[in-house]
């Protein structure tokens, strides 16, 4: 099974001088047609960024050609200047090599300054391949996206235990490059501009020659958590012991969803798409309800940006009543079923009606 | 089936805290372990070879005292392990750890025999970036697989390869991955072994093969803080949000009464 020639390192070294670069530039994910919000929140946050610098936004939009055109409409609408669109049957699915060699290419053709990317499982992968293929800096989960003094773009970024924010930048390789977290940035409102489809530019790449390397078998897709988007999460965490019934009666009954530390999606308790924090995902939900979940910094910082935060933990030390608005020392499955027979007869019509997912 | 493990030691991150005067990380009082993705990666290699046969290489760079975290991996049932370990790797962000530890891997070929297969954790809990698995691919120009949950033998049908299942966003994929190949482990994909207590003394004496940058061939200029493209600009306190610290305390049916109205109210407001 061992091959006969082993891989050798390839150094390729830099794609173009940082001068000679302009633009921001952001890597629109799609899957079917179906933009992925972090893409919309990239361009909501590209736009700050491109008026800061007085450089045009550009999206990157790749897929089945029948797709990608889709993808790129709503890029127009969201602020885009300028819309790339490559349609090609090889970009159809994401797989790392047509994918890495078409941005590549547009990349090396055009020179962009910043190029920005969700960091969902295929953004990461994609993001970590190019820009070692490009030969340039990467800063992953940004928490926030600044633009320096000198004009470089400031990527901040959360450390050990949330107490630690630390700034990252890229001098002397271009372009700069940086992956965002879904529900970091708010999403921008998509408006009518006249002149949307004049900015819409096909692109050609050469996907032809390249070998295929991995391929594509299978793909499923369930039904996605609407974890950023959810007025109500409630958050379990080890204190579950893997016993998560409660909590999704709870979030049901409030329209919420069902979110999860670390800890409870290592163990296989629940999908990883439900993971909230710093690498999972970000939520800004009105009401956050954190069940036996003893709060590392890695959780917090998925939830700093919610309302209002409750604690329930049996361990009174528990790190996150420090970030709870208010808490309850007790065990989560003596204090969830009054919480829901108190929610579940004297409920409001108001609130039920408002909050129900579009 | 000849399988390298890519694994590193992390400080504890409950454990390390911060200089209030320098403002820096102090990591002195934290304990290391073993990083926790890396376990998953470990579990992967040696059950693959116990249904494949072959070996488990372990992999590492960083400062003599990760050492002891590899001889950890060799009582797990690894057999055999190098460091690359070099005042000159210091210092690196992902670009040139991820080139430092594809030399490696190309010394490991020149060495040893060519590898098959190398698995990495999906990520480091202390920088918690998941760009070093691609870009080892990278650097090696060989095909990558992220956050694979499972892994089954190939059917060898044209060239050597493996099928393995991918984690995506909401769903899963099955790839046909040809080798040699570099893959990420998605955490929580298995449950890893204890070290093995017979082989527990054997390791504590086990060679530990250290290679510096001479040893691998590594550019100076591609390696250490001289590799790395990116740089911390500034660190400071992240500033907390602020929060009521109200606790609430009684019979659980007041308990409940309270926070119900809390959360009507949050919901309203």
């Amino acid at each position: 099974m061992t091959s006969a020639t082993p891989p050798t390192v390839v150094v390729r070294g830099p794609a173009y001088p940082p001068h000679e670069a302009a633009g921001i530039w952001v890597w629109v994910e799609q899957h079917d047609g179906v933009v992925e919000d972090v893409s919309r929140e990239l361009l909501g946050k590209g736009r700050d960024l491109a008026s800061r610098l007085a450089q045009p936004l550009v999206a990157v939009v790749l897929g089945a050609p029948q797709h990608a055109g889709v993808g790129a409409a709503d890029a127009a609408a969201l602020g885009a200047d300028e819309v790339l669109v490559v349609g090609h049957a090889a970009l159809a699915h994401y797989a790392t090599d047509p994918y890495t060699d078409a941005l590549d290419q547009l990349v090396r053709r055009r020179k962009p300054a910043i190029l920005l990317l969700g960091a969902t499982p295929d953004g990461r992968d994609l993001a970590g391949r190019l820009a070692v293929r490009l030969y340039t800096g990467l800063t992953a989960d940004c928490t926030d996206l600044t633009i320096g003094p000198s004009g470089l773009l400031e990527s901040h970024v959360v450390g050990f235990g949330g107490g630690i924010a630390a700034i990252i930048t890229c001098q002397r390789h271009a372009p700069q490059m940086a992956t965002v977290r879904p529900g970091v940035f708010p999403q921008p409102a998509a408006t009518v501009r006249s002149n949307a489809s004049e900015r819409i530019r096909p692109a050609s790449v050469d996907l032809d020659s390249a070998a295929e390397r991995v391929r594509v078998l299978e793909r499923q897709v369930h039904a996605e958590a609407g974890l950023t988007r959810a007025p109500v999460v409630v958050i379990g965490g080890a204190g579950t012991r893997g016993d998560f019934h409660l909590l999704e009666a709870l979030a049901e009954t409030l329209d919420g969803e069902v979110g999860a530390t670390r800890v409870a999606v290592d163990q296989g308790w629940i999908g990883r798409d439900r993971q909230i924090g710093q690498t999972g995902v970000v939520v800004r939900p009105k009401v956050a309800i954190a069940c036996g979940v003893s709060g590392a910094s890695q959780l917090t910082v998925g939830i700093s940006g919610a309302d209002t935060v409750i604690a329930i933990n049996s361990d009174a030390g528990a790190p996150l009543f420090d970030a709870a608005d208010y808490g309850v020392v007790g065990d989560l499955f003596r204090v969830l079923p009054p919480l829901l027979a108190e929610l579940r007869t004297d409920q409001p019509k108001a609130v039920t009606a408002e909050r129900r997912p579009a | 089936m000849r399988i390298v493990v890519c694994v590193k030691a992390v400080p504890k991150p409950e454990e390390v805290g911060m200089n209030p005067e320098t403002r820096t990380l102090d990591r002195s009082k934290a304990r290391s372990e073993i990083n926790p993705p890396d376990m998953h990666a470990l579990e992967m290699a040696f059950a693959l070879r116990d249904r494949v046969g072959g070996t488990v290489t372990l992999l590492s760079m960083g400062p003599p005292m990760f050492v002891p975290y590899l001889r950890l991996g060799l009582a797990m049932g690894a057999d055999d392990a190098y460091l690359l370990s070099d005042r000159a790797f210091g210092a690196a962000d992902t670009l040139a750890t991820s080139y430092t530890l594809a030399k490696g891997l190309e010394r490991i070929a020149a060495t040893a025999g060519p590898w098959d297969v190398v698995l990495c954790g999906e990520e480091s809990s202390d920088g918690a970036t998941a760009q070093v698995p691609p870009g080892i691919a990278e650097w090696l120009d060989i095909p990558q697989a992220t956050y694979v949950s499972e892994i089954a033998p190939g059917d060898g049908q044209t060239a050597p390869a493996i099928e393995v299942r991918r984690e995506i966003k909401g769903g899963e994929e099955r790839l046909r991955v040809p080798l040699p190949a570099v893959l990420s482990v998605a955490a929580g994909a298995n449950v890893p072994r204890f070290f093995d207590p017979d082989r527990r003394a054997i390791a504590e004496s086990a060679e530990v093969v250290v290679w510096d940058a001479a040893a691998v061939a590594a550019d100076p200029a591609l390696i250490g803080a001289a590799g790395s493209a990116t740089t911390v600009a500034a660190v400071e306190s992240a500033g907390r949000v602020e929060r009521r610290h109200e606790m609430l305390s009684g019979p659980p049916e007041e308990t409940a009464r309270t926070l119900a109205g809390v959360i009507r109210a949050a919901l309203s407001a």
